[in-house]
Formats: structure tokens, C-alpha cells, sequence
């Protein structure tokens, strides 16, 4: 309810600003001028929601596959621990506008380059929570199992990966939040659709609403994902104080 | 078979847990472990458990079952569940290990909480839901550490009389850990008593009394009497 008094404030403000042209209208839409290209561009938006929403939804899709196997190998086994790493840390330092255009020239126009940028940018914070997650075990607990001659995958499926599940839903939630940059950045790098594909063309002719539209399909399908998760979250993990009803203190 | 204990060493690093104790249980005996806090208590269980080896001197135990000092309840999992747990750990399938929980759990005073999580059972039901937990574990030895520690006053002692009754009906080797002498009185054959760290046996104490006992037999008052002075002593020796 705050909230959305807060944007409603905000974006009054901001249309009192356009208005009374303190900003340029070029640089600076009018919040009414955002709602009507989203109206008049409806046709191309939808089309374009519908293509990034699709290549970050397997982007994701491709990265909790991912970090779930290298969170599990890197706990279980040393020597993949010690190689890995140091490699799934690094992988984060790559400047992903400078690594896209190398995807498409590898992977070509289609799906593909897409994915994987969205996953390479959404797989860190699944593996490093998955990871942390699985090593945070309550002592007492591990000592029981291990009394009980309970087998190493039996002490995984019994005791770690559950105890691990409420960090990994802080990395999927992040991966969710972070996951429209890959898109766009990928898109940027060569494609003739999506929302990054029109947020570009539009910012080039000057056709800044269009532009701000692109934009707030992308904030809205960023906060769509992370809320679904945070969904999912309280149905799964049903245990922890964070997913606990909150009184009013 | 017995349970033998014999000159037992253990350090970590510099620091000495438990040095030469020797430490006897008949099977079906419960032999209460008491001393100050930091005697090496819990090592000495996570010996007999083989959960770490002794660095001099010989363990011959039977298996052993550890019931951790805080419950070591797994706080996704129903009251069922982790009771059930043991059995799952040893590979039994889901449905089997309830069923098999499922059977005590009147017994035990938990009926009406098979779905219920730990954090909806009170402090008595916890315990009785790890103690169900080892039990389950099928194992002729059952290592407590502190099984009432955190537990009410009065709670505690409705749990102590029900832990008599319940090794009453399925007798097992027991090794009660504990700082309560007058819990040790009350449920134990034998107590040894160990001194602070490094913890070594002070005196063993037969305890021949006849069960159901009360805390305010003469018998029990004068033996926690002996055991406080006891140890006591060694601390300001």
C-alpha cells in the first residue's frame, strides 16, 4: 500500500517535471507519454515481452541446473571444489558487454547465445548460496547421522540439501532480479527482437517513450519472476522465521 | 554384551578431553557419566559412538545410538519423520519408517502430533521425539547427552520418571551424560563421576536401589550428597 503511494508520488513528480519542462521531454518522458507509447506500441511490446521473457525463463532455467551440479560436486568432491572455484568466481569478472558480441559470432542470431548469457550471468549466486548452503549444517544433526552409518548421499538427500534449501532460494531470487541484464545485454549484441532489441532501436531514434515502455516491461518481468520464486519459497520452505507470518511489533 | 571402556586418552590439539578412563556397562545397565561442564562428556560418547577415535587405550562397544545434547531434531521434517529418521538414514523408504514410528507414538505420548514440526512441539515432546528417534536406531546401546538439559524444572522430572519407565519396557545399555546428579541417582545402576578437564574418573558409585525411585527417598538424598562433595572436592583439590 506504501509502495504504491510512493510510486504514485514519485511519478506525479515526475510528470509535474516534464510538464513544466524543467527537463527536456527527448531525454525525459512524461510518465503519461510511457503509458501511451506502451498503449500504441501494445502489439510490438507484447511480442517483445513474450521473446525476452522466453530467453530468460530457460536462461534460468539452465543456470539452477547448473549451479545445483556444481554447488553438489564442488560440496562432495575436493579436487573439483579446488579446480572449479577459483574458474566459477573468475567467471563472474567478464565483462558481459564485451563478451556478448563473441557469443552471437560463436552461437549465431538464434535462442542460443540468449540462454547462455542469461545463465552466465544467473548461475553465480545458485552455486555460491547452494554451496554455502550445504556446508551450513547443524553439527549436532551431522554427528547423528553419521553415528546412524548413514551413506554420503543418504546424509545429502537427509540432512544437507534441505538445510541448504533456504540459502539456494536467496540465490535463485538474485539469479531472478539480475536475469533481464543477460537478456538485454544479449540481445543488444545481435538480434531483431526482444525488449533489449527495441530498447535499443528506440533510444537511437530518439524515441524515448517507446525506449521508457521497453524499459518498464523489463522492471515489471524482473519483479514477476523474483515474486514468483518468493512464492514458491513459502510453499517449500515452510520452516525458517524468514517464511513465518510477521506480527505487527 | 558389555560395554568396556579402558584407559581412554583423547586430546584435540592441546587440549586433553579425557585422560585413562575406564568405564564399565552390563548390557541393559545405565551408567550415568557426571561431572562439570567441559569434563569431556560429550567425547566420551562421541567415542563409544565411533564418531572420533580414543588416541591411547581400547573401546569395546556394541553399536551405539547418540542422542546430541539439543534434540538434533531436523526442523523440515514432521514429529513422525524425525522420529523415523534412524531407519531412513539406514535406507528404509519413507512409508516403512513411519509406519514403524508410528507404532510408539501413543506409547510415547505423541498422538495427534505425527504431522506437527519441532517448532510446534513443546520442550517434553521434542525430547520424547529424539528419544523415539533412538530408540528406533535398533542399536543395544543408547548414548543420552544431557537428554533434559534444556527442559523446565518440572518438565524435567516428569521426563525423568518417564525415561525410567520407558527403559523399563525396552531395556537397553545406557550412557546418560549429565550435570544433575540427582538425575543420575534417580535413573542409574552406577555413577561415575570425572573430574574437570582433562576428565578423569573420580569415583564409581553403585547405585543399588530399587526403581520406581523419588528424589526424596533418604537413600537417593544421601547418595546425591556424596556425589556433590565428591566432586566437590577434586574441583578445589
Amino acid at each position: 500500500m506504501a509502495a504504491a503511494l510512493l510510486v504514485l508520488l514519485a511519478l506525479a513528480g515526475w510528470e509535474a517535471l516534464v510538464r513544466a519542462e524543467v527537463v527536456d521531454a527527448l531525454l525525459l518522458p512524461a510518465p503519461t507519454d510511457v503509458a501511451q507509447a506502451l498503449w500504441t506500441d501494445r502489439a510490438i511490446l507484447a511480442e517483445d515481452l513474450l521473446v525476452t521473457t522466453g530467453e530468460v525463463v530457460l536462461g534460468l532455467a539452465a543456470a539452477l541446473a547448473l549451479g545445483a551440479l556444481l554447488g553438489v560436486s564442488m560440496h562432495l568432491w575436493r579436487p573439483v571444489r579446488k579446480t572449479l572455484r577459483p574458474l566459477v568466481i573468475g567467471s563472474q569478472a567478464i565483462p558481459i558487454p564485451i563478451i556478448a558480441p563473441l557469443f552471437i559470432l560463436v552461437l549465431g542470431f538464434g535462442l542460443a547465445p540468449k540462454v547462455l548469457m542469461v545463465a552466465l550471468v544467473c548461475f553465480f549466486p545458485v552455486t555460491i548460496n547452494l554451496y554455502d548452503g550445504l556446508r551450513d549444517v547443524d553439527p549436532d544433526a551431522q554427528k547423528l547421522l553419521r553415528s546412524l552409518d548413514a551413506s554420503r548421499w543418504r546424509r545429502l538427500a537427509l540432512l544437507e540439501a534441505p538445510s541448504a534449501l533456504p540459502a539456494t532460494f536467496t540465490g535463485v531470487k538474485i539469479a531472478a532480479a539480475v536475469a533481464v541484464i543477460g537478456a538485454v545485454f544479449a540481445e543488444w549484441a545481435g538480434s531483431d527482437r526482444g525488449l533489449g532489441h527495441t530498447l535499443l532501436i528506440a533510444n537511437g531514434q530518439l524515441e524515448t517513450a517507446r525506449a521508457f515502455a521497453a524499459t518498464a516491461l523489463l522492471f515489471a518481468l524482473a519483479i514477476a519472476l523474483y515474486g514468483l520464486f518468493a512464492l514458491l519459497e513459502r510453499r517449500v520452505v515452510g520452516w525458517t522465521p524468514r517464511t513465518a507470518p510477521r506480527g505487527g511489533q | 554384551m558389555d560395554l568396556e571402556l579402558t584407559s581412554v586418552r583423547k586430546a584435540y590439539g592441546q587440549v586433553v578431553a579425557l585422560d585413562g578412563v575406564t568405564l564399565r556397562a552390563r548390557a541393559n545397565e545405565t551408567v550415568a557419566v557426571v561431572g562439570p561442564s567441559g569434563c569431556g562428556k560429550s567425547t566420551l560418547l562421541e567415542l563409544v559412538c565411533r564418531l572420533t577415535e580414543p588416541d591411547a587405550g581400547t573401546i569395546s562397544a556394541p553399536k551405539a545410538a547418540l542422542m546430541p545434547q539439543r534434540d538434533g531434531l531436523l526442523p523440515w521434517l514432521s514429529a513422525l519423520d524425525n522420529a523415523g529418521l534412524a531407519l531412513r538414514a539406514s535406507g528404509a523408504s519413507k512409508r516403512d519408517a513411519r509406519a514403524a514410528a508410528h507404532e510408539h507414538f501413543e506409547a510415547f505420548g505423541l498422538t495427534g502430533f505425527e504431522r506437527a514440526r519441532p517448532a510446534e512441539l513443546s520442550g517434553g515432546m521434542r525430547q520424547r521425539v529424539a528419544f523415539l528417534r533412538t530408540l528406533l536406531a535398533g542399536r543395544p546401546v543408547l548414548c543420552l547427552d544431557e537428554p533434559f538439559g534444556a527442559l523446565d524444572a518440572l518438565t524435567r522430572s516428569q521426563m525423568q520418571r518417564w525415561l525410567a519407565d520407558a527403559l523399563l519396557q525396552e531395556p537397553r545399555t545406557v550412557l546418560l551424560v549429565t550435570h544433575d546428579v540427582e538425575e543420575a541417582a534417580l535413573l542409574a545402576d552406577r555413577i561415575v563421576l570425572l573430574s574437570p578437564r582433562p576428565g578423569r574418573v573420580v569415583e564409581t558409585i553403585e547405585v543399588d536401589l530399587p526403581r520406581p525411585r523419588a528424589r526424596t527417598d533418604l537413600a537417593i538424598v544421601e547418595l546425591r550428597e556424596r556425589a556433590l562433595t565428591a566432586i566437590e572436592q577434586k574441583e578445589l583439590a
